[in-house]
């Protein structure tokens, strides 16, 4: 009798499974059903198939991709690694992957072990997924036309020797990483030689090292993205033609933490973000040719430090608002121009009535040069005799650079 | 103790119908008021309002506070002449002159806050930080100015000592700080200026403050050494202590010496 209903179920379950192959191309895993695995609906599956996966826990050790399908998860099923794998391995491409939690992917020194990691992957779209404790969370390599949307990648990284990115980008093009929520992972969003993609309204938050961390990746656009309290802001290296525009860049402190990291970046345009209480909001190093506008830099303890090797980047209409201290550099030569921003720190007037002052604004002050050279003296901020002592240093510079001057000082808030 | 309540109360309203005390509640409003007319925003007038505060506090405080004890001294003579406890006396006057101006910059201050707002969430802290400081000034430098009005005789002489305690306190002590810190540059300082600052309350107000608005530089290199102290449980209880010691200490001496004054 018990064998007969066996080979009944198993009658039953091979129908199911021939009717759901030809019946449109989907294929549905359930941990109660027929097909128990996504494993082996990825064997059963052909190119442009859809996989629907059931709630449940699915322990299967490292999935290979390998054909182009459609895998869609219902009520997040999870897919767990168990602290030693790879979870999803995608060698196809135009593969989607939408609704799935990924978790446990494990520490490795060896590998990049991933979540989700498409190599040669082209046309895929990953969406709307979740992934915890992931080692590294989405890890693209040598893949193009990619979208990845919407995910939520939470980590639990404790040191950066060991831990991952969350959005880990090498050689790869047209790109779009969009709507995104990171947090807890060494850098939020990791590029290397990517070129022409597009990074958009992601929130990257709490992360050891950078919210955002890109090297070697020309042409790409940065917009209205959040990084927040990240271990070191965001920096970006060895890039030229980049556009970073409306971003939010708060709460970044540290001795070496900065809103916005530049260095060795050309050619590129920094507009309309806001730096909220960093620690440094914009640090220049060697980057040149880039024109810093309309951003607004608001409590931040230094707003820029721009190094005398930066040549020539335009400040223009920017917003500086009660910053420690408005511009730090380390000598008395700028090739940097600043003009027509507003400083909540000038005192002077305007005259003619054209709404710039008519006394030039000097941001460098010489308590921050003292600051530099004797750290301490940094609890006399605010005091009234260092403000003095910056009054004789503005009226006769002889140690703040001459030539780093606002000419055109706004008198009103740029809106 | 009933007296000192007589005396406060007599004190109080002569202090505030006294026509100063309004142009002080009127200076705080009005530049708290402009500020915001002018600059537009929250964060940036408490900024300017701080440098005020800890500059025309314990100006005023002072000033007035002397001005206001040698006025006064042959109504404590008459006082003195009925059966009057010389303590409660002095706690009267105190209390009688401090809290006036302590509600005139209270008032002054707070009512365009009010009116305006305080912009964002996180600057009502602040806004707190910045009304309890210059109660505290003035506490303190009215007590100190009883103190000088009680010590020197010569009416000249005590506005001089007034005057320069101010210049020292507000200007010259930071300039000293800056010179140790040059002088023994040599050596780890932080610890050392923690330690001098504890002896100026400016300064302590300052940092108060600056724990507010600067944070963001404080959480850099060495300002992180501030941070952890001045932002630490010890650390406030220390600097809050001092700010108390600092309230009690000039009060005290000056109590035990009008105590003991041949007027």
């Amino acid at each position: 009798m018990n064998a007969l209903r066996r080979l009944s179920c198993f009658a039953l379950g091979a129908v199911a499974v021939v009717t759901a192959t030809v019946s449109a191309g989907e294929i549905v895993v359930h941990p109660d059903g027929p097909v128990r695995t996504l494993s082996a609906a990825l064997r059963l599956a052909r190119d442009g198939d859809r996989i629907v996966v059931h709630p449940g826990v699915y322990r299967e050790g490292s999935i290979v991709v390998d054909k182009s399908v459609e895998i869609v998860g219902r009520d997040f099923p999870v897919f767990d690694g168990e602290d030693r794998h790879t979870v999803l391995s995608v060698r196809a491409s135009n593969v989607t992957i939408k609704g799935l939690q990924i978790a446990n992917v494990g520490v490795s020194y060896v590998e990049d072990r991933a979540g989700i990691k498409l190599e040669d992957a082209h046309g895929c779209v990953i969406e709307g997924n979740r992934l915890r404790r992931t080692f590294f969370g989405i890890y693209l390599a040598k893949s193009s036309n990619t979208r990845i949307i919407g995910n939520d990648i939470q980590g639990e990284a404790v040191r950066e020797a060991s831990s991952g990115n969350a959005i880990h980008l090498w050689y790869c093009r047209d790109v779009t990483i969009e709507g995104n929520h990171i947090r807890g992972h060494r850098d939020g969003i990791y590029l290397e030689w990517v070129i022409d993609s597009i990074i958009e309204g992601n929130v990257s938050e709490d992360n050891l090292r950078y919210g955002l961390h890109f090297m070697f990746s020309n042409g790409s656009i940065y917009r209205r993205n959040v990084f927040q309290r990240n271990g070191a802001g965001v920096a970006v290296m060895y890039t030229k033609n980049v556009q970073m525009i409306d971003n939010l860049m708060e709460h970044n402190w540290g001795p070496v933490a900065y809103g916005l990291l530049l260095k060795d970046i050309t050619d590129s345009y920094v507009a309309r973000n806001r730096f909220f209480r960093n620690t440094v909001g914009l640090y220049s190093e060697g980057s040149s040719r880039i024109t810093i506008e309309r951003n607004e830099f608001t409590q931040n303890g230094w707003a820029v430090r721009i190094m005398a090797n930066s040549v020539e980047n335009h400040f223009t209409e920017n917003n500086f608002i009660a910053n420690s201290f408005d511009v730090a550099t380390n000598s008395r030569q700028t090739f940097s121009r600043f003009e027509g921003n507003y400083w909540s720190g000038y005192r002077g007037y305007d005259m003619t009535g054209d709404g710039y002052g008519d006394v030039p604004y000097r941001p460098v002050r010489l308590f921050s040069y003292v600051v530099e050279r004797h750290p301490p003296t940094l609890i006399l901020l605010r005091s009234v005799f260092i403000d003095l002592l910056d009054l004789a240093e503005r009226v006769l510079p002889t140690l703040t650079p001459e030539s780093l001057v606002d000419r055109k000082p706004a008198m009103q808030r740029i809106r | 103790m009933k007296t000192t309540l007589k005396i406060l109360k007599y004190e109080f309203h002569n202090v505030i119908r006294n026509r100063w005390m309004l142009a002080y509640a009127l200076f705080f409003l009005v530049i708290s008021e402009a500020l915001f007319q002018f600059g537009g925003d929250a964060s940036k007038v408490m900024l300017s309002l701080m440098n005020v505060t800890l500059l025309i506090i314990p100006l005023v405080s002072l000033v007035f506070g002397t001005m206001y004890a040698y006025n006064s001294r042959e109504f404590i003579e008459l006082l003195l002449s009925q059966p009057v406890d010389r303590k409660w006396l002095f706690v009267g006057m105190h209390a009688g002159l401090a809290l006036p101006l302590a509600l005139a910059f209270v008032i002054g201050v707070t009512m365009p806050f009010v009116i305006h707002g305080v912009g964002e969430a996180g600057n009502t802290p602040t806004v707190v930080a910045l009304i309890g400081a210059g109660i505290f000034l003035t506490l303190i430098f009215v007590a100190l100015a009883l103190l000088i009005a009680v010590v020197n005789e010569d009416k000249g002489r005590g506005f001089g000592v007034s005057i320069l305690l101010w210049l020292f306190f507000a200007v010259i002590y930071d300039g000293l700080i800056l010179l140790a810190t040059l002088t023994f540059r040599e050596y780890p300082m932080e610890q050392p200026v923690i330690v001098m600052t504890l002896f100026n309350p400016i300064d302590l107000a300052r940092i108060a403050l600056m724990l507010q608005f600067d944070i963001s530089a404080l959480m850099g290199y060495t300002g992180a050494v501030f941070e952890e102290f001045f932002g630490s449980v010890t650390g406030m209880v220390v600097s809050f202590g001092s700010l108390v010691v600092w309230t009690a200490f000039p009060f005290l001496l000056a109590l035990r010496r009008f105590i003991q004054k041949d007027f």
